[in-house]
């Protein structure tokens, strides 16, 4: 592959954040490629330009979720953002992701992240043993079809850095937790679903959302974090006026 | 106050609102196409249960919805939390209550 340290022929300009906190952006030129992700990018700098340059990846395939910045000040996964298919934007800018405190170059801290997973009640509880016979659920039921629709989550946190909420209320749980949540109510073989919903159904959970989508705009996977919000929203006041659970 | 209680006051005082509003907007084009005067207005409506009902009930979904709405936009601006945003929220409750309430007894109570 033509993956030259020298910058023949067509180049991008490319800034890219280098420090923590503080730091400034630092300028690049990277050979224009026919067919190029944003991690591509990156990676050509990190080996031809900075070695030190720290960010994230592991699969290079959409799979998991480590690679997300904030690209031209949207947050996005790099390794499935094809930089031909970006909107017009000169320089390329990438930052690492927002609402989140900043380690290192384009990489972030995810511990407050999975903090809120855990602080919203997503940790799975089982409620039968592995010689107990497997619970049927019905494909169709609409308990299941609410589980299907957000469990292909890959935590990425682009939602995360997405929300305006969470920028003006840190405590805020944020999408992929609430999302993770809403698909616990509705498992059948979760044992805590009315802990998850105490638990988000407070001031710094579902009700703090502005229903405004940001997080489903830019989920890469094509998740709806909204959507499953407004159902807590629903089963919190179901439960508020006495009613069972959505 | 649950945060869920919240939710539901505000939502269902919404739902009470948009009807009110409407019906509120129809007096306001009837009133000044008809040319009535503050005297002509006053005499349809000193007296009058209905529109002391209305407008009564009128004030109080506004003095809800707008405090409660308050209170989350006082946490995202200002920070304002807790303790502090609720009594921030009830006070202006009790503000838009007082103020609303006398100008409804100005249209409908005694001269
Ligand atoms: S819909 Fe809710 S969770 Fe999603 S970005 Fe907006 S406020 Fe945040
Ligand atoms: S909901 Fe979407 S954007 Fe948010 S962490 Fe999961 S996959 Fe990423
Ligand atoms: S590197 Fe795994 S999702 Fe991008």
């Amino acid at each position: 592959m033509a993956d030259a340290g020298t910058a023949d022929g067509p180049v991008l300009d490319v800034r890219i954040w280098r420090g923590t906190e503080k730091g400034a952006f630092v300028r690049y030129e990277v050979p224009a490629r026919a067919n190029q992700t944003v991690l591509d990018v990156v990676t050509w700098v990190q080996r031809h330009r900075e070695p030190d340059l720290a960010y994230r990846f592991a699969c290079r395939v959409g799979v998991c979720g480590s690679c997300a910045m904030t690209v031209n000040g949207r947050p996005r996964w790099t390794c499935r953002t094809h930089v031909k298919r970006l909107p017009a934007h000169r320089p390329l800018v990438l930052e690492p992701l927002r609402n989140l405190p900043r380690i290192r170059d384009l990489v972030c801290d995810l511990e407050p992240f999975f903090a809120r997973w855990e602080r919203a009640g997503g940790r799975f509880v089982p409620t039968a043993t592995r010689r107990d016979p497997l619970p049927r659920i019905a494909p169709d039921s609409t308990a299941r079809r609410a589980v299907d629709a957000g469990i292909e989550c890959i935590n990425c946190a682009v939602c995360h850095a997405a929300c305006d909420v969470l920028a003006w209320r840190p405590e805020y749980l944020g999408p992929a937790p609430l999302n993770r949540a809403w698909t616990l109510v509705n498992d059948i073989r979760h044992g805590a679903r009315e802990e998850v919903l105490d638990r988000t159904s407070g001031d710094a959970g579902c009700h703090a959302c502005h229903s405004q989508a940001s997080c489903s705009e830019f989920c890469p996977v094509g998740l709806a974090p909204t959507a499953a919000i407004a159902g807590l929203k629903r089963a919190s006041l179901w439960r508020l006026l006495g009613g069972s659970r959505a | 106050m649950s945060a869920g209680l919240l939710f539901l006051l505000q939502r269902g005082t919404a739902i009470l609102l948009a009807p009110l509003v409407l019906v509120h907007l129809g007096v306001v084009l009837y009133a000044v196409r008809d040319g009535l005067d503050a005297a002509e207005i006053l005499a349809r409506t000193r007296g009058n249960l209905f529109w002391a009902g209305f407008y009564g009930l009128f004030v109080l979904a506004v003095s809800v919805h707008a405090s409660i709405g308050l209170r989350a936009v006082l946490a995202e601006w200002t920070g304002l939390r807790g303790r502090a945003a609720d009594t921030a929220a009830l006070a202006v409750a009790f503000l838009l209550l007082l103020l609303g309430m006398r100008a409804v007894w100005a249209v409908v109570g005694a001269p």
